[in-house]
């Protein structure tokens, strides 16, 4: 039920390769290209943060694994763009008309790229669901775990952390539900939480007795520790 | 499953990723979608305009000033949003804070949330499967791939970014920084040491990434 974005803890990877201090911010021009591309067609106002991010996740498995970061990106896009209407197979396939699309007025223009980028996004809400959690208090992640809306859908609740007792630590407000707002099923904020847990409690062999991990992790993926 | 397709409209495009990119601009732009003087702009944004210079800024002046410390570790938001801090990627600030006993590194173990207003666009390692995968099970063995090794008496904090909040770790001030100017302080504090892969440099090394 988990999807190969979900690796955290995963064995085999081998060593990080740290950049050196020189290295470019964009390693070719086009990286640069597929994440203006991106950030541009945002604003035509057709999905959010949270379907955006879901379509990288549902690539293929063996697509996912084989295409490097940018690629990810530039492929979900074109997924996406298709899956909204706002472009055909055809229009891919470079047969499309060359008329001017109905969405053009919303095309992100570059006198305003400033004042989007510093507006950026914010995820909290205000919300009906109250707190039930306090700094603390200790609590237990959901198991199974996945998303509890939709089977195979959109969560932000790692496999590695289901089923498992932590303490929260800070109380975030309340914020869209990703789960949710990844399936047009609407924002449904709800409070979210800084959760600590102990290494140990993650892991088979952790490396040292007193380290942690922190989540970000919604109130509907958390109960009370029985 | 949810949209899940085995014939990925993707796959029309062409398969060199250059090639791709290139294909999508050149449709969305014929169609009025986007313009290419708004890329280049965003372009031009994130490469020379928002990037670890900012977080610098704002870890220097906290190694100074203590009352803007305490704030920036009680509610991060107001005070980065003084600063001009704001924005994409970066509207919901959480600053952590390096100490004898506690370093803190910030991981997104499903993506490759980072906060940009503060550091840019992350580099190629916070997105590596490597990283993603290892950060949060063996803090210590990806810390020694940096060269970087803890004392004992120093337990590891990781933050996995499941949410909107984004962590920018504040390093310990190094030794021998005492007389620094914020501009000299800042010249240690690396885009590495604010991820947590890093110390902050000491006054005689400079500041590495």
């Amino acid at each position: 039920m988990s999807r190969v974005h979900d690796m955290g803890g995963r064995f085999g990877d081998g060593p990080v390769m740290p950049d050196s201090p020189d290295a470019p911010i964009f390693a070719t021009d086009w990286h640069a290209r597929a994440l203006a591309v991106t950030l541009a067609c945002g604003a035509l106002g057709k999905w959010n943060i949270d379907i955006s991010r879901h379509a990288r996740e549902r690539l293929s498995p063996k697509d996912y694994t084989r295409f490097s970061y940018y690629e990810k990106w530039i492929s979900a896009l074109a997924d996406l763009l298709v899956e909204t209407g706002v472009l055909t197979r055809e229009d891919l396939e470079g047969k499309d008309d060359a008329g001017v699309h109905a969405l053009a007025s919303k095309a992100l223009k570059a006198e305003a790229v400033a004042a989007v980028l510093a507006k950026g996004g914010p995820a909290n809400r205000d919300s009906a669901i109250a707190t039930s959690f306090a700094p603390g208090d200790r609590v237990k992640t959901r198991h199974p775990g996945g998303s509890a809306l939709v089977d195979g859908g959109h969560t932000r609740l790692p496999g590695y952390a289901t089923g498992a007792c932590g303490e929260i630590l800070l109380q975030h407000g309340a914020h869209v539900l990703p789960d949710s707002n990844a399936h047009g099923l609407g924002e449904s904020p709800e409070p979210l939480y800084a959760v600590v847990f102990k290494a140990s409690e993650l892991w088979a062999h952790p490396e040292h007795p007193n380290d942690e991990v922190v989540l970000d992790l919604w109130q509907s993926y958390l109960e009370a520790e029985a | 499953m949810p949209h899940d397709h085995s014939d990925h409209p993707h796959a029309v495009l062409p398969s060199d990723p250059a090639l791709r990119v290139k294909a999508l601009e050149t449709i969305l732009t014929r169609k009025g979608l986007i313009d290419p003087a708004a890329l280049d702009e965003i372009i031009d944004t994130y490469q020379n305009k928002i990037g670890p210079q900012n977080g610098a800024r704002v870890v220097a002046r906290a190694w100074s000033d203590p009352a803007f410390k305490a704030a920036l570790l009680a509610d991060a938001d107001p005070v980065l949003a003084e600063l001009g801090y704001y924005g994409r990627q970066g509207e919901h600030m959480v600053v952590v804070e390096n100490t004898p006993t506690q370093h803190n590194m910030v991981v997104c173990t499903l993506c490759s949330c980072y906060p940009w207003p503060l550091l840019g666009i992350p580099p190629g390692w916070y997105k590596s499967d490597a990283y993603r995968a290892r950060a949060v099970r063996e803090p210590r063995g990806v810390l020694a791939d940096f060269g970087v090794s803890l004392p004992a008496e120093t337990a590891v904090r990781v933050w996995d970014s499941t949410a909107e909040v984004r962590y920018l770790v504040l390093p310990m001030r190094p030794a021998g920084s005492e007389d620094l100017d914020e501009d000299a302080l800042a010249d240690l504090v690396s885009r590495d040491s604010m991820i947590g892969t890093a110390l902050a440099s000491k006054p005689d090394e400079g500041a590495l990434t």
